[in-house]
């Protein structure tokens, strides 16, 4: 086991050095000049060129790189271009919101997606399963801005019961903190409720069928017993899996729906790089990203040790 | 024991009452901070910033008129060459150092390196001195005629007075140190990028005591603490948050949202009395647009209403202005602007006839992300179609067009023919600073890069005459001439309407920049 760890964790080493180097080499093959936007609409060329040079952006791309990775290989991310603060620290500040959200949604996403799927899976084919299916079916195909919209309009406008945006630190209190946080997180979980229904629904019916099921109810076990200990703990594999791409899918989600509630978030930072053309920010928010996955698919993983006792590493 | 706590409470509760009547002013500005130097870019974002915590020597009220500002009074030698100024009493740093003439040389020195007024006017300037701690000289080699033009300019860069020891940074290099003599204080601590800015009023600032007008006036302040929400972004959002109150001011309310905030109870709408210039920008250097007859038939194919309805869709929020110089100012005139204001499509194809235009396809760059300015380039493409030309319309994100302005190469190799833009009033006004009016060839400032010695020389003349009717009359020739060479194509002007909650007054809306004294919240 602890072997598989360290194997996984050495592994992540050589992925990490090619993300590095493609986003390093994509960014400077992108139109677009870092110089030109930080001198303002209304500078000249010869502005702009001196800012080229101060940024280092007249070097070959070879050098600018291998100044890059010489920094990156000491845990040092650079300065961003835009804000002149270092990007770690940068990512530091963005780490809250982003983290808050995302821990909320995918708590809220499967504490209610997973007994839904379960209850639907039982109820095959009956209102329940079809009415869970549909709107699985709505929940994948409402843009998350036109959900965040609604949402917006009914509670925050209509019925005054939560802001319209904006973000509270835990350090404001936890009631702002969260009053600020649930609408973002009830609109981002919508997709996420829908696909892990569908996944929690496929994979307890599958359950369901098995002899093992059939034993547990000719033992006399209580239909819930079943349901729990016997067809949701052994469909719990792909479920997981599911949950794990789900985190990787947020990503995506956060830029969307912070910029819609106005939270500083990673994704809000990472859409403001990407249209500042800020590199340094860029190449370091996508490492911790590409980090982050990595750190998530490892988790994943180990979690199937403990819920199927064949899995062994 | 007692005593001691219920005193302890009470404090405590005094605290807290203080901190709920704190008057604070939330607004959401039109785009983010990021670059917290006003002199190393030309951001108006940055700009603003400046006029938060900086002071400024002159400022222009919203007549157009330059009126000292941290200068008490001046003096002007006969031949006009040796100028002399004296502060106000009482100026001071935040840090609580007098502010002192050569706090006002540095900071001259520095912006006279980056501003394209500011370089214009360093190369009259023979020398700056400072006699004594209250007064500053300037030295010039022959007459100026805008020196005090460019000691009030209200837009980017704004010549704004830092202690000596920041204005010594090298101008190409960010100050790191915010220490201004403004109305409002920076907490550095509390500027989060992408998050917020906060400002807090600055107690010791002594305010003139003229009304505040533009840029110019009593810089008073009425709250005790300007927060910027830096993100806040989405114009939907925006519209949202001030109708719930969440905010007390969007500074740049979208067209789309202008009728349903008018009709809104919570909120009032805002027009600046100035407003921004659209224009489309022809690149000389290469074929189709390096002959003058080409850009004359595409300009005289630009009916400025069909941009102006497309654009900004709200009829009382724009109006067609053919004049170079924004109208309602001192220079803008209808001379020499046929071609524009009589612009029809017949005519546009009979002068691309004339011109020998050979087919060409017209390279024109198109932002998709920026809505302010997104749908000029349609329009205009479609008209140069009507009028015979090839079009090829390429869209890219903002930030690509900026870039790929810059650079001078053949449209076929990564160049460009065409971009449309806009700019605020002070920006273009006057024949120094109108940028798109540099006509020094592959040396203009600015892009596009049109050769013109003859509108050079006239701006030459016109920067050296101080006889304000010469003035005028020299800047009616520099617009004349300019549409002769067809520098560039105006489109027409718009306000950019503010939306405050109904309890917010005294909003300065010359149109100069977003500034938040004399602003009042009940």
């Amino acid at each position: 086991m602890l072997n598989f760890i360290a194997r996984r964790i050495l592994a992540t080493v050589p992925v990490l050095a090619i993300v590095a180097v493609l986003v390093f080499l994509l960014l400077r093959l992108t139109p677009g000049d870092p110089a030109a936007i930080l001198a303002g609409d209304a500078a000249s060329a010869d502005q702009i060129a001196r800012i080229r040079i101060s940024l280092g952006l007249d070097q070959p791309i070879i050098v600018q790189f291998g100044i890059w990775i010489g920094h990156l290989v000491t845990g040092d991310l650079g300065e961003s271009f835009y804000y002149k603060i270092q990007v770690a620290d940068l990512i530091a500040q963005r780490l809250e919101p982003t983290l808050s959200l995302a821990t909320l949604t995918i708590l809220f996403s499967v504490l209610v997606s997973v007994p839904l799927g379960v209850i639907a899976a039982w109820r095959f084919g009956g209102w329940f399963d079809r009415a869970l299916m549909g709107f699985s079916v709505m929940g994948f195909s409402i843009p998350v801005f036109v959900l965040a919209y609604i949402l917006i309009w009914i509670v925050s406008l209509k019925l005054g019961w939560l802001p319209v945006q904006g973000y509270k630190r835990v350090a404001d209190g936890f009631w702002p903190y969260l009053q600020h946080l649930i609408l973002p997180s009830i609109t981002l979980s919508v997709i996420f409720i829908a696909l892990i229904a569908r996944v929690t629904r496929a994979s307890v019916l599958e359950s369901l069928g098995e002899d093992y099921i059939r034993t547990a109810r000719a033992k006399g076990l209580r239909e819930s017993q079943v349901l729990i200990r016997h067809a949701l703990a052994n469909a719990a594999v792909p479920i997981v899996t599911v949950i794990g791409i789900g985190i990787a899918l947020l990503i995506g989600g956060v830029v969307v729906t912070e910029s819609v509630y106005a939270i500083p978030g990673l994704g809000r930072l990472t859409v403001d790089a990407v249209l500042a053309r800020d590199f340094p920010t860029i190449q370091g928010v996508i490492l911790f990203f590409s980090l982050v996955y990595v750190g998530v698919n490892l988790l994943v993983d180990l979690s199937y040790v403990f819920l199927d006792p064949r899995i062994r590493y | 024991m007692n005593r001691k706590i219920i005193a302890a409470v009470l404090l405590a509760a005094a605290a807290g009452s203080a901190l709920a009547q704190d008057k604070v002013l939330r607004v959401v500005p039109h785009s983010n901070l990021a670059i917290l130097d006003p002199i190393w870019t030309t951001a108006y974002m940055s700009r603003n910033h400046g006029y938060m915590i900086y002071d400024t020597l002159f400022g222009t009220d919203d007549k157009s008129q330059i009126k000292p500002q941290m200068v008490e009074s001046w003096t002007e030698s006969p031949d006009h060459r040796l100028w002399t100024f004296k502060l106000r009493k009482g100026l001071a740093f935040h840090d609580g150092a007098p502010v002192t003439g050569e706090d006002v040389v540095a900071s001259l020195a520095r912006w006279g390196k980056r501003d394209a007024m500011g370089v214009a006017l360093m190369t009259f300037v023979e020398r700056m001195d400072s006699p004594s701690p209250d007064s500053f000289r300037i030295f010039l080699r022959e007459a100026c005629g805008f020196l005090l033009e460019a000691l009030g300019k209200p837009s980017s860069n704004v010549p704004f007075i830092m202690p000596k020891r920041v204005a010594e940074t090298d101008a190409f290099k960010q100050i790191d140190d915010y220490t201004g003599s403004g109305p409002y204080v920076f907490k550095r601590d509390e500027f989060k990028p992408g998050d917020r800015a906060v400002y807090l009023k600055n107690a010791k600032y002594k305010p003139r005591a003229e009304p505040a007008s533009g840029t110019a006036g009593g810089k008073n302040v009425y709250v005790d603490r300007v927060e910027w929400n830096l993100a806040l972004r989405d114009v939907q959002a925006q519209a949202n948050a001030v109708v719930k109150g969440e905010v007390d001011i969007i500074e740049a309310l979208s067209f789309d949202h202008y009728e349903s905030m008018s009709k809104e109870k919570s909120v009032k709408v805002l027009k600046p009395t100035l407003g921004l210039q659209y224009m489309c920008r022809f690149n000389h250097l290469h074929a189709p647009f390096d002959k003058a007859a080409v850009r004359r038939a595409a300009m005289a194919s630009f009916d400025q209403r069909q941009f102006l309805k497309a654009q900004v869709g709200v009829d009382e929020l724009y109006k067609p202005c053919a004049s170079m110089f924004t109208c309602g100012t001192p220079y803008a005139s209808s001379v020499g602007t046929e071609l524009q204001s009589k612009s029809n499509m017949r005519k546009a194809q009979e002068l691309l006839k004339q011109s020998g235009y050979d087919g060409t396809p017209v390279v024109l760059m198109k932002p998709t992300d920026l809505q302010s300015i997104g749908k000029l380039p349609d329009v205009a493409g479609q008209l140069m179609r009507q009028a015979g030309f090839k079009v090829d319309l390429q869209a890219m994100d903002w930030q690509t067009l900026v870039s790929r302005r810059a650079k001078k190469d053949a449209p076929s190799a990564g160049g460009w023919n065409m971009f449309c833009t806009a700019w605020v009033a002070p920006d273009i006004w006057s024949p120094v600073n109108n940028a798109a009016l540099d006509a020094r060839g592959d040396k203009s400032g600015w892009f596009g890069w049109p050769d013109g010695p003859k509108l050079q020389e006239l701006r030459a003349q016109f920067m050296r005459e101080t006889d304000e009717s010469k003035k005028k009359k020299l800047a009616e020739a520099i617009q004349a001439e300019a549409f002769q060479l067809a520098t560039h194509a105006p489109l027409g002007e718009y306000v950019q309407p503010v939306a405050t909650r109904l309890n917010i007054s005294g909003v300065i809306m010359s149109g100069l920049a977003n500034l938040y004294w004399n602003v009042k919240k009940n």
